[in-house]
């Protein structure tokens, strides 16, 4: 029974970390642009040969 | 009212600039992928699903004909399947992972990987821990809990390993060459957060020897923190990672965005909240206290929404692009992984309602869910990744798109006809178990009848797993001629602007007037430091008084029951026979008094089980004589005619190893099992005596045995399992 303690202490300290890290990722500005991030996951960044030259 | 208006406009200022910044990146830098290390654990993927399908093959074979357990230790059903469930979860899987992983982060993050040799020392020492699980576990080392039967040493090796995973993740994250995290990633980050918490609590366990450990917990207690670990593993290994793999390879494969980004948002963070809470669903009905089923019950139902969020977004992601999932065999795969995604998903929390969870579980029923989100969502979108993946890396077309597809239909075809059969065979097997005459007798009361009865049904289910199979040895040679036929970009060269450093919008601002502007924010700090106080407080004082509530004619085991308990562990009895009596009256008509929690205080590791391929043997003890126990072991068979039971002839003529007694008593001692002091070292005494009475018992009954060999201590064992409370209480069928 003792562990039903831990356990549920365990589940609060992750599931606060993860609050946290929500907070934390809002005030990063991970949401400001909720469009464009799955555009730009689709483009390949091939190296430019021109350039390189 | 005028204070939420003025938050709003202060957002507004803030962000503005920092949009304008988001692009005006700095120079051009180049830099190689590292597409060798993906490569690696593809391979290492296919090699070891290779190897786990077919033991667990060979396993679903063992339960139609047990002659394939080849009456030999190394290869019977109790240590085949848990050799097949690890190196399906953590060796297939994992390195599935590991792939997509390697593959999609560099790219996400415009970055190499931080370090190509803790790449390399990730993959080597994994594939060393699995191979260790490979060479242990049908060796009998084993902590007996199921998902986590590794001994301590590869528990140690285990969490070395995560940890340089993650430093090579988080090192990678740190060089970005991206500001914003790509939903892939946040999944990634929680898998590994939450993996190394399960992984920690749940391996808590005093060393014995080199090779053996005793759980830290015990009974429910050990219980609860098993299916916390155990169901959390679903959802943090098989779940997360594969979530974060199919935000990646679907608009990947399909070339399209995402179908909703915010949604991913929603998805990601309502699901890991959720999940870490599912665990007691596992043990419904069982001695866990009734509010911690009721937590787990609440919390699994709840899934459903983001689960299916997440399923809804994956399978919506398509749209307008169902043509292109008629040509290309990626895209079939991963619709059918994300199908059967969400029907393992909505099936789980059905299976959590304690009324359905009273008829599924014990059953088959639980065997045809798991492989529904295995096969299906697992194997299905590994193999899509693996179809999508090798050309890419390789610079050259499949070699055979209608190997491919052969390979869709087969495994298609072999995930219906493993899981239907099975959800038969749960569904009848149950219902026999349930089923009164008029007269009130249970109709089936012998427990082979309803066992028997499957045969057939695991026959077919023996016929999809081979099919399933075929389908993914076809895959390794197409993607091996593949790979033949074009040469690997070992470094892939890429291109990015370095991330400039983000100019703080406030400067010079001290820190805390961030949260002062933001009364939501502020409330919940406070919350948060309300919480943690309320923690460090209570847990000790809940701890002290432990509220399982003891029974006093509930003793610690005898040595030589300690010992039959831990053979009992090693041949991993508890993948058949479960050791929990639920409060029906059908189980307790048929096994006896249903079971108590305090009676599993000096259980380290508990095995209550989680099917009953066999009967529950919660209340073996006293029911049949020694010589019954004896013969039984040495042929199952001939004391039961048409049981699956393997052989266990070894027990008979090899000795028991007493040389560790004392040290398995000190280590109880340490864990609180009450002995006396100085036990350890009469210990010795204790058994000859108590083996000696069975060695003569057994000899009344016309067997003539040694009083050292193993079986006696498993007689001793099974003699004294659940018969603890039936001197103060009535069995339920004497009191009628």
């Amino acid at each position: 029974m003792s562990a039903l303690y831990v356990l549920i202490a365990i589940s609060l300290i992750v599931a606060v970390a993860f609050l946290l890290a929500f907070i934390w990722s809002f005030k990063e500005g991970q949401y400001e642009d909720d469009y464009t991030p799955s555009i730009r996951m689709l483009l390949e960044d091939q190296p430019n040969e021109n350039k390189k030259k | 009212m005028e204070n939420s208006v003025s938050v709003d406009q202060d957002i507004q200022v803030k962000t503005a600039p920092k949009e304008a910044s988001h692009h005006s990146g700095g120079n051009i830098e180049y830099f190689a992928y590292d597409n060798k290390i993906v490569s690696m654990f593809a391979y290492a993927t296919i090699a070891w699903g290779l190897v786990g399908m077919l033991v667990g093959l060979l396993a679903a074979l063992q339960l139609v004909f047990p002659v394939l357990n080849m009456d030999t230790a190394q290869t019977t059903f109790g240590r085949i399947r848990p050799l097949h469930t690890n190196a399906v979860i953590f060796a297939f899987v994992g390195n599935g992972i590991f792939t997509g992983v390697y593959y999609s982060l560099q790219r996400l993050c415009k970055t190499r990987m931080y370090s190509d040799v803790l790449s390399r020392i990730n993959f080597w020492g994994w594939q060393l821990i699995i191979l260790s699980a490979a060479i242990t576990l049908p060796l009998g080392f084993t902590t007996g809990k199921e998902y986590a039967e590794l001994e301590w040493p590869i528990d140690i090796a285990i969490t070395i390993m995560w940890v340089v995973f993650g430093w090579n993740m988080f090192g990678t994250l740190i060089k970005r060459r991206e500001r914003h995290l790509y939903v892939a990633i946040w999944f990634y980050i929680a898998t590994f957060v939450t993996v190394a918490v399960l992984h920690i609590v749940n391996s808590f366990e005093i060393p014995v020897t080199f090779m053996k450990s005793y759980s830290w917990y015990a009974g429910v207690q050990d219980a609860l923190v098993q299916w916390w670990y155990g169901h959390n593993a679903v959802a943090f290994f098989l779940t997360t990672p594969y979530l974060g793999l199919m935000y990646y390879f679907i608009p990947k494969a399909a070339n399209r965005p995402v179908f909703s980004y915010r949604l991913s948002i929603i998805h990601f963070w309502a699901l890991i909240f959720l999940y870490i809470w599912a665990g007691p669903h596992h043990l419904l009905y069982t001695a866990l206290p009734e509010w911690a089923q009721s937590l787990g019950t609440v919390f699994s139902i709840m899934l459903l929404a983001p689960s299916w969020g997440g399923m809804i977004n994956g399978l919506l992601t398509l749209r307008g692009a169902w043509d292109k999932v008629r040509e290309s065999v990626v895209l079939k795969f991963m619709v059918v992984a994300i199908t059967a995604y969400g029907m393992a998903t909505f099936e789980g929390p059905m299976l959590s309602l304690k009324n359905v969870n009273a008829i599924g579980h014990f059953t088959d029923w639980i065997i045809a869910h798991v492989h529904v989100g295995a096969l299906g969502w697992n194997g299905f979108l590994t193999f899509g990744m693996l179809y999508w993946l090798f050309p890419k890396l390789y610079n050259r077309d499949l070699y055979s798109q209608k190997a491919a597809n052969f390979h869709f239909w087969i495994g298609s075809m072999g995930i219906l006809f493993y899981a239907i059969p099975l959800y038969w065979a749960g569904f009848t097997q149950s219902l026999m178990w349930k089923e009164f005459t008029q007269d009130g007798f249970l109709k089936y009361p012998n427990f082979l009848e309803t066992v028997t009865e499957l045969r057939y049904m695991y026959m077919l289910r023996g016929l999809g797993g081979a099919m399933y199979l075929t389908g993914v040895i076809v895959m390794t040679w197409n993607l091996i001629k593949t790979a033949k036929a074009g040469k690997l970009t070992e470094n892939e060269s890429a291109q990015a602007p370095a991330l400039v450093k983000e100019e703080k919008a406030h400067q010079g601002e001290h820190w805390h007037r961030w949260i002062e502007r933001r009364p939501i924010q502020l409330m919940i700090g406070s919350l948060v430091m309300i919480l943690i106080g309320g923690i460090i407080e209570m847990v000790p004082t809940f701890m002290v008084e432990s509220n399982v509530p003891t029974i006093a004619s509930v003793k610690p085991y005898t040595p030589l029951e300690l010992h039959g308990r831990d053979l009992y562990v090693r041949e991993g009895c508890y993948t058949c026979h479960s050791q929990m009596v639920r409060p029906f009256r059908s189980e307790t008509e048929r096994y006896g008094e249903y079971s108590k929690a305090g009676e599993f205080v000096y259980d380290h590791p508990f095995q209550w089980g989680s099917k009953r391929t066999g009967p529950d043997l919660a209340r073996i003890g006293g029911k049949y004589p020694d010589s019954w126990h004896y013969n039984h072991m040495d042929d199952p068979g001939a004391m039961s005619p048409g049981s699956i039971m393997p052989r266990y002839p070894w027990l008979l003529d090899d000795d028991l190893d007493t040389s560790t007694t004392a040290t398995k008593i000190r280590a109880m001692m340490t864990l609180g099992v009450p002995y006396p002091e100085g036990f350890d070292l009469v210990a010795n005494k204790d058994i000859e005596k108590q083996s000696e009475k069975i060695a003569k018992s057994l000899k009344e009954s016309g067997i003539e045995t040694a009083s050292n060999k193993e079986i006696i201590a498993l007689i001793a064992y099974l003699q004294r399992v659940g018969t603890d409370i039936k001197a103060s209480h009535k069995p339920v069928k004497e009191t009628k």
